[in-house]
């Protein structure tokens, strides 16, 4: 009895973390990377939101494989939808109807996997956004940019696939349009349609080759990049935005355990219940009302989901361009749109941090955001870019704005073959305007201080609006605004008056350098801000009563603990 | 007669009397009313038609001509009978407010008597299809998925698989079926108005005409069974609520998970 009253108090648990470190060493391990800082914001959770979307994709799409037939072969349907009772369709078609009407969960099954699908495509997208805006891409990213870019492209094909499974009216469209794309392709175009349908379209082939494709393969490829995606952010570390005693050489945050693994945890059950609860409730291709497919039949306002949206589009608005030679015909007017301009935007997307990298002549690492006004070429490119593909997408629904709007669709089509050249530029020097006037705004509120919309009468008569200090936050925020240079116009001969031989290369470059980075606000010199913390030293002790109650409101800014990173860059 | 004479003080001889006089008055009067509504019908037609005429030179004329021959601005009416007007008067679509790509449907201008004297006037100048009988109309024996399959091969490239109306060129489009009565379906298939093609008897058979309204009728009657369903556009509206709803829903989740703790 007495013995036991001696013998040390063990923790919860400690016994199971023994005999792991024991035989694994998993002490230092997780010790490592359960203090692993991460930091804070809203906007680093969107790549979190794909992640655990495509996490419900592959549960939800388990269980319908479990139900869905993907064969072509032609059955007759006796299931309980009346207005098909009777109707020839494939067995691909017949069990995704089951799915739909006699699998217990089954329609909300397909909801949830076909919600959460959209869900990971967008949240794709979003999270591109972010990483683009705020140059987190640069090194030493660049190539987790290409995984990500990758994982974009590879998503697109799973969503390609699974919304072609069903073999509805709505997906055989769809892959009529997928066969006409591959037709286009010169010379090789029909072997290749051969190849892949086993002969003429539809074939009696083509949904279970998809099906292996849609189940195995690309999800194979998701979880690898997936898998190669985290890994890189786990070993490049997290980026974080300029803030207080944030520095491109540490990570202030929280740390994984406890703080990130009950946040991260939430955020899954929070997506996971939010993607459930509007399968629930907002009914997603509905294939029953679509009808089988067979080519001699199309259903008016068919479209491809979102995300090939903007290809629909770009087939809808291009002009109907043939050439005809040697008995051939070389269909531009699907080669260019489908291949020729997605093949431009791929190849543009991967190479652009390599493109800023290469026109800065910058080789340091960054570990620190740029906030979007601070680079304001990049940010105009990324809202061009984005204005351009909205505008295709307005393409891709073209006869439901039509019908929706009272519209003519030819107008609509004319209107955005010119906005596609027009607006996009536009697009780009407003965006440029405006972050080059919020960086004056910044200078100008670092030198003069925040106005407080105090306004003071002096005894001669003369108002005074009292400007206040920016907070430490704040400050911090417009002070890491990086001055970036453009590379300076090369000489055309060196110090010793030789020829500069790559001149033209040299000017190029120069050129686009300048095209990035030149149009910038100048950040005030540490001189300019010490001159201006002086002045307004002054402007409080001036008006004391007034400006003390103003200090004391500031002092109640930001109440989070910022805990020095634990993983400190080198 | 003595049966007969001897039963004249009966108690109920009256009663009997009354109710024998009834019957042969109500009979005789029966029967001469018949004669005269048949007259009346003959008389009824052509006032209808002169009615007809009536309201057509004053509403219909300066378009389609003061003999429904066609003018520059509306094409001849004859021989496009009674289903034709039927359906371009009782759904508003004309009189035409202004030239466009298509007339619109709006609130019918005329009452149904006078559509019917109407459609009398345009069907007495020339044969053509007739306003659909009751019987014609009568879909309770049709074949639904029939129904279906006739929809999606003949009418779902303009009209939609739901039937939800789609884009023609130059602003010119196929309307909602949803707002259709049977009635309106089975002429239109038989005029083919604006810009829809005629599909006459020989080509689809009443039974055919009658499954498509079934088809048609059971998708208005029909539920979602997957919940809202977003004006059953497709992927368009699908993906608008996406990006609006959804999106903004797991942002602000984001931002609030996010949030700092004070």
């Amino acid at each position: 009895m007495s013995t036991s009253q001696l013998a040390p108090v063990e923790a919860k648990g400690a016994g199971v973390a023994t005999y792991l470190d024991e035989r694994v060493g998993a002490n230092g391990f997780l010790r490592r990377n359960l203090n692993k800082v991460f930091p804070d914001h809203w906007s680093f959770m969107l790549g979190e939101v794909a992640l655990y979307s495509f996490i419900v994709v592959l549960i939800s799409g388990v269980y319908l494989t479990l139900f869905f037939k993907p064969s072509m072969v032609e059955v007759i349907y006796e299931g309980p939808y009346i207005p098909l009772k009777g109707v020839k369709m494939s067995q691909a078609y017949d069990s995704a109807l089951d799915i739909s009407f006699e699998v217990r969960g089954g329609l909300l099954m397909r909801q949830i996997h076909h919600w959460a699908a959209l869900f990971f495509m967008t949240a794709i997208a979003v999270h591109m956004f972010r990483v683009f805006f705020t140059g987190a891409f640069r090194k030493p990213r660049e190539m987790n940019w290409v995984v990500g870019v990758s994982l974009a492209m590879v998503s697109l094909m799973a969503g390609f696939s699974g919304y072609s499974l069903p073999d509805d009216l709505l997906s055989g469209t769809g892959l009529r349009i997928a066969e006409g794309i591959v037709l286009s392709i010169p010379i090789v175009g029909t072997w290749v349609s051969f190849l892949m349908f086993g002969g003429e379209f539809p074939g009696t082939d083509f949904i279970s080759r998809l099906y292996g494709i849609h189940i195995l393969l690309i999800p194979g490829i998701l979880l690898a990049l997936i898998t190669v995606h985290l890994m890189m952010v786990w070993v490049q570390k997290h980026t974080q935005f300029p803030g207080p005693a944030r520095t491109n050489n540490n990570v202030v945050g929280y740390p994984l355990m406890p703080i990130y693994m009950a946040k991260a945890g939430g955020f899954f059950f929070l997506v996971f219940g939010i993607i459930v609860v509007i399968a629930g409730i907002v009914q997603l291709n509905p294939i029953w009302l679509f009808g089988p497919y067979t080519p001699d039949q199309v259903s008016a306002g068919t479209q491809p989901d979102w995300y090939i949206g903007w290809l629909d589009g770009a087939l809808r608005v291009m002009p109907n361009w043939e050439i005809q030679a040697l008995g051939y015909t070389l269909s531009l007017n699907i080669l260019i749109p489908a291949l020729v301009v997605p093949g431009i935007i791929t190849t543009l997307l991967i190479a652009y941090p390599f493109i800023e990298a290469w026109a800065s002549g910058d080789k340091s690492e960054h570990h620190l955001l740029d906030r979007p006004r601070d680079a304001p070429t990049r940010t105009a490119l990324g809202v061009m870019a984005i204005t351009f593909y909205v505008l295709l997408w307005i393409g891709g629904g073209n006869d439901i704005i039509a019908v929706g709007f009272d519209l003519s669709i030819n107008f609509i089509i004319w209107a955005l073959r010119i906005s596609l050249i027009v607006l996009p530029p536009i697009a780009f020097l407003i965006t440029r305007r405006i972050c080059l006037a919020l960086q004056r705004r910044d200078r100008d509120k670092l030198l003069h201080g925040r106005e407080t919309g105090q306004i003071l009468r002096m005894p001669n008569g003369e108002f005074l609006e009292i400007h206040a200090p920016l907070n430490e936050e704040e400050r911090a925020k417009i002070m890491a605004k990086p001055d970036v240079k453009p590379l300076p116009m090369p000489p055309e001969t060196d110090s010793t008056g030789v020829k500069n031989p790559r001149l033209k290369k040299d000017r190029r470059r120069a050129k686009i350098s300048q095209f990035l980075f030149g149009d910038n606000i100048a950040a005030p010199t540490s001189a300019e801000i010490s001159e201006a913390d002086a002045h307004l030293a002054h402007e409080v002790q001036q008006d004391a009563p007034v400006v003390a109650e103003e200090e004391s409101l500031q002092i109640a800014h930001d109440g989070a603990v910022l805990e020095e990173s634990s993983s400190t860059r080198d | 007669m003595k049966t007969l004479a001897s039963h004249r003080r009966h108690p109920a001889a009256v009663f009997v009397a009354i109710l024998v006089g009834l019957f042969v008055t109500g009979g005789l009067y029966a029967v001469a009313n018949t004669a005269t509504q048949a007259q009346s019908a003959e008389q009824v037609d052509a006032t209808q038609i002169l009615t007809g005429k009536k309201l057509f030179l004053e509403g219909c004329s300066s378009c389609h001509g003061t003999a429904a021959q066609g003018t520059e601005n509306g094409p001849t009416l004859i021989g496009v009978g009674s289903a034709a007007v039927h359906f371009q008067v009782s759904t508003g679509r004309m009189p035409l407010a202004n030239p466009g790509a298509q007339a619109p449907q709006k609130p019918p201008e005329y009452s149904e008597a006078d559509v019917a004297a109407m459609s009398a006037y345009v069907a007495s100048l020339a044969p053509g299809p007739a306003i659909p009988t009751a019987e014609d109309l009568d879909y309770s024996d049709a074949d639904v998925a029939e129904g279906g399959e006739l929809f999606r091969a003949n009418c779902s490239q303009c009209h939609q698989a739901a039937g939800r109306g789609g884009a023609l060129s130059n602003g010119k489009y196929a309307p909602n079926l949803m707002e259709a009565t049977p009635q309106e379906i089975y002429e239109a298939m038989l005029t083919g108005p604006q810009n829809m093609p005629v599909f006459g008897d020989s080509t689809m058979p009443p039974e055919d005409k009658q499954a498509i309204i079934a088809y048609v009728e059971t998708l208005k009657a029909s539920d979602d069974p997957g919940g809202w369903a977003l004006g059953r556009f497709g992927p368009v509206t699908e993906g608008l609520f996406m990006w609006i709803g959804a999106l903004l829903l797991v942002v602000a989740c984001a931002i609030w998970i996010g949030a700092k703790v004070r």
